[in-house]
């Protein structure tokens, strides 16, 4: 059983949107109770790989492998090691609160809905698992149907707009990774095993064309400035399921790409442009903090803000080269790279609180602009302190999740440059304006707006939702021990890796 | 002499003529309410047709007949029974159209038939003749397929342009194969190939070259001899559009691998004979046909025309393959063109079984709002639009997926960024129709409904979900095309 645990996880969701379908077309409760079904023995199964992984040694665990198309080399091959265990409980966590989220407020087609989430977790879940590129690739592709018919058909007023340019950007972004990968298929003698990639010989150049093939790709998944401009469109338009899944696990599958393909393959390549992406993420960090400041939008500043939050992630990881290869300093790279993990996992709870908060202010008053708030508090004594907590997360509060990665982040780039460690720390000012002030703008002072008056707090479906998130931000905030355990091991691993030059 | 054997290894071609004669002669004498007859026993013709091919096969073994006019083996099979496969399920959605709008039964299979006799002919030539002969059973056949529809306007002006500039591409293909005659003194391709090195006549050799180079152009539908293209899909019965959208792309392909690969030279066989001319060339009408394919598509508003410029950028990309000019690249391409006529089968299948009598759905706003009337032909639409536009894990993808490789190995980097960037564009106008059907709100009066013929409802369904089952299962398609080409 647990030899196939893996392949469990991608398809018992996939396969449990048949019946939710099928049941759903007359009996919208069916199909709901169906999909919370599905989504829970999936957060089961999920929890089940935390006893059968063994996080001591941080190697890729619990292999499958079967020849699938034997000619091409192609394998139906997954494993995983810590990061994407922490990952795929993230998603599979995340996915439960998003049925529930949903569930009397989709009313549209609501068993549609249900069944594109589900799909859509499997594939993510195989994104994390998957050991061939080709696998990762048609995985990381198919992700964006689900994706794309959840945000046409459930979104707001620009729905085709925002759905149509979030898909063809990042198809746009992916296809050029698909012709590295055939290069490097070339270059490996025919095999897309992401080991053999690792160790097949390129020179810079080639590594340097590879890594920008790559860059495209996942840059504009995480997103990264300059490529960060279909998010705030796609969160604005998404319903709120699909903002919570799209901040929440799918702006993670580029942060995890760089570390499955950029580092191991192009490594020198990587080294040498370090710099290039740590510049960007710094401006992510700053610019598109100031940015979030003047957004009138409630979804939109949480966008942007996750772009500024998604900066960390890359700058941990890029920092990591500085400090293993210029400075020596392992110790250093380790933890940058670990903040930048955490910081994934983190900001999949933060940002999935946010949008669900926007989400259930949304769903009553049918507005997301800060000024048609104000004093919400008075009317929502329950939902307000959930609100405050999530905002304090995102504005990188010690005490929660949202510190620790940052934190971790910025301790590893002071040893390598204090330039950045300060630049990057502005986060700390900037996030805790924008979100502070936004809190302040839609929860205190007196009610304005009559319509605010007539609101009713959150009820039982709400609070349970809100308190699971609310764990999570918590839990990690206050005692991160196992998740840093858990992904400990293999975040060494891969710095080990970093040192290892190709030419 | 030919002997009983000749006569053996083409029985498949044999049954079929006598089959579609017998089938016309009956259908002459069916009094009209037993016509629907001829519609059963025209699918049963070709699946007893597509038995014999596959029965009469040794696998990887390879056999000439009639001193070498006729060749079968691995790459005639696969192209054969994928034509006779694809008319069978043609037939199937052909039913209801024809009916509703009264168009003879008997005119309709027995053409059909004979066409895909030319196709076998074409795919299976060994010599110019047989080529020459094969395609013109096949167009000659198809120019009356798409005038069938005597009444409309729009279908006699697509027979006359398709006609007169078919026959001029027959015209160039025929003086360039004179020319070729000329410099190497035969018609049978494979003494072409070895009379290709000694000849002195290079120059006239290069012209001849070019103008088979025309005639394929013209039949695949590459760019810049692709004109006739989106007038004659639009303007022929969508019974006939899917048969030249679909199965003639197969023996566009078989045709384009006779008279280039097996009579022009190329890599694998040692001496590159003209190899790298015809490289070069393909290389431009696959540029060619990628963009302008993919940048008129994106104006298009009629569903037809829209798939007739995707068809040409399709054929950008097989052509990607063909410029392998190795056996990796001919298998490569060999699968694109089964994967999209099977995609493109489903395309104008699912237009069959959206129309109706006096209803054509045809513009891209017909559409509109469909998911709210029947989300379960919306969803098959939504694989084919995502099949066409190449996204995994639907099948459509893999044949991308492998002619982009096999440019890759051939060192051509660049063509393959350019096939990724057609790519793009072309996700553009497939994900429109995606949209009309999904996010549109259905307009009045014009309500699309799925036919209540049951047969092409079911044939369109197995259709599409085929597109994402092979997109899981494609390893023996490939190692089957693969296997064609070996050795």
């Amino acid at each position: 059983m647990s030899n196939h645990l893996l392949s469990l996880l991608i398809w018992l969701p996939v396969l449990g949107a048949i019946p939710v379908l099928l049941a759903g077309s007359g009996r919208p409760g069916a199909a709901r109770w169906i999909a919370l079904l599905v989504s829970v023995a999936t957060f089961a199964a999920s929890l089940a790989l935390l006893p059968a992984y063994d996080a001591a040694t941080g190697t890729l665990q619990l292999t499958e492998s079967m020849s699938w198309i034997p000619s091409l080399g192609i394998n139906y091959s997954l494993a995983v090691d810590g990061i994407s265990v922490a990952l795929i409980i993230l998603t599979s966590f995340t996915q439960i609160l998003v049925i529930v989220g949903a569930w009397e407020v989709v009313q549209n087609k609501p068993h549609q809905y249900m069944a594109a989430m589900l799909v859509l977790e499997g594939l993510m879940v195989g994104v994390f698992c998957a050991t061939d590129a080709m696998l990762f690739y048609v995985f990381f592709e198919a992700m964006l149907i689900p994706m794309f018919v959840i945000i046409g058909i459930w979104g707001g007023p620009r729905r085709v707009y925002a759905t149509l340019k979030f898909f063809i950007y990042t198809f746009f972004g992916s296809i050029f990774m698909l012709i590295g990968l055939l290069y490097l298929w070339h270059k490996t003698g025919g095999s897309f095993a992401l080991s053999d990639m690792a160790n097949v010989h390129l020179t810079l150049t080639e590594q340097s064309w590879l890594f920008f093939a790559f860059l495209l790709g996942f840059a504009i998944k995480v997103p990264m400035v300059p490529v960060h401009t279909w998010l705030p469109d796609a969160h604005v338009e998404a319903p709120t399921g699909g903002s919570v899944v799209l901040a929440a696990v799918m702006l993670k599958i580029g942060g995890y790409g760089f570390l499955r393909f950029s580092l191991p393959i192009t490594p020198d390549a990587s080294h040498e442009f370090a710099w290039l992406i740590i510049v960007l993420s710094l401006i992510a960090v700053c610019y598109i903090g100031y940015v979030a400041l003047v957004q009138q939008d409630m979804k939109k500043l949480v966008a942007y803000s996750s772009i500024a939050h998604m900066g960390f992630v890359t700058l941990g990881i890029f920092i990591a080269f500085l400090l293993v290869r210029d400075s020596q300093n392992p110790d250093a790279a380790r933890l940058g790279m670990q903040g930048a993990m955490v910081q994934m996992i983190s900001h999949g709870f933060i940002s999935g609180a946010m949008f669900s908060c926007i989400g259930v202010l949304y769903d009553r008053l049918h507005s997301r602009q800060i000024k048609d708030y104000g004093g919400v508090i008075n009317v929502m004594p329950v939902f307000a302190p959930f609100y405050v907590l999530f905002a304090m997360a995102n504005s990188g509060l010690p005490g929660t999740s949202g510190f620790v990665g940052e934190f971790m982040v910025i301790l590893a780039s002071f040893s390598a440059n204090p330039w950045i460690a300060l630049f990057a720390a502005f986060t700390l000012i900037i996030g805790a304006a924008y979100t502070l002030w936004m809190v302040k703008r839609v929860l205190w002072g007196d009610i304005t707006n009559p319509h605010v008056k007539e609101l009713t707090d959150v009820n039982g479906r709400e609070i349970f939702m809100l308190s699971a998130f609310a764990a999570g931000v918590l839990i990690f905030g206050i005692w991160p021990e196992p998740l840093v355990h858990l992904m400990d091991a293999s975040v060494s691993r891969i710095v080990e890796q970093l040192a290892i030059t190709k030419v | 002499m030919p002997g009983i054997n000749d006569i053996l290894i083409l029985l498949p071609e044999v049954y079929l003529t006598i089959a579609a004669c017998v089938l016309l002669l009956l259908d002459a004498y069916l009094k009209p309410s037993q016509k629907g007859a001829v519609h059963w026993l025209s699918i049963l013709v070709v699946l007893v047709g597509a038995y014999l091919v596959v029965s009469g096969q040794q696998a990887g073994s390879s056999t000439a007949a009639f001193s070498g006019m006729f060749i079968r083996d691995g790459v005639s099979t696969v192209l054969k029974l994928f034509s006779l496969v694809l008319m069978a399920v043609i037939f199937v959605y052909a039913r209801p159209y024809l009916k509703d709008r009264a168009i003879p039964f008997g005119e309709f299979y027995t053409l059909s038939i004979f066409a895909v006799v030319g196709i076998m002919f074409l795919v299976a030539a060994g010599s110019l003749v047989t080529v020459y002969l094969g395609l013109e059973l096949l167009t000659l056949s198809s120019y009356a397929l798409v005038a069938l529809n005597r009444d409309s306007q729009l279908s006699s002006e697509a027979a006359i342009k398709y006609f007169v500039l078919g026959a001029l591409s027959s015209g160039m293909l025929l003086y360039g194969m004179s020319m070729v005659y000329g410099a190497t003194h035969s018609l049978d391709l494979h003494t072409i190939h070895a009379a290709i090195v000694g000849t002195e006549w290079k120059t006239l050799l290069l012209f001849g070259l070019v103008f088979m180079i025309v005639g394929i152009g013209f039949k695949l539908g590459a760019a810049p001899f692709h004109m006739w293209i989106p007038d004659v899909y639009q303007g022929a019965p969508t019974a006939v559009t899917i048969f030249i959208g679909s199965a003639q792309k197969l023996a566009a392909f078989g045709m384009a691998y006779r008279l280039l690969s097996t009579g022009m030279g190329d890599i694998a066989g040692g001496t590159a004979g003209l190899a790298p001319q015809w490289q070069l060339m393909l290389a431009v009408l696959a540029v060619l046909s990628l963009a302008i394919g993919n940048f008129v598509a994106i104006v298009q508003t009629n569903l037809k025309r829209l798939l007739a410029y995707s068809t040409i950028s399709h054929m950008g990309y097989l052509l990607v393959g063909l410029v392998n000019a190795g056996p990796e690249g001919y298998s490569a391409s060999m699968f694109y063109a089964v994967s999209y006529a099977i995609t493109s089968a489903a395309a104008f299948g699912m237009i069959i079984v959206m129309s109706r009598a006096g209803f054509e759905c045809e513009e891209i706003d017909d559409l509109k709002g469909l998911n709210q009337r029947s989300p379960w032909f919306a969803f098959m639409m939504l694989l084919v639009m995502f099949s066409l536009a190449g996204v995994p894990p639907l099948f459509g993808f893999y044949g991308k997926l492998l002619v982009l490789k096999a440019a890759i190995d051939a060192g051509m980097l660049w063509l393959a960024l350019v096939g990724a960037v057609a790519a793009i564009i072309g996700l553009y106008y497939y994900l429109r129709v995606v949209k009309v059907m999904y996010f549109d709100a259905p307009t009045e009066g014009t309500e699309v409904r799925a036919t209540s013929d049951v047969a092409s409802r079911w044939m369109l369904s197995i259709n599409a979900l085929a597109l994402l089952v092979l997109g899981f299962t494609w390893s023996p398609l490939l190692a089957w095309c693969q296997r064609a080409f070996a050795g």
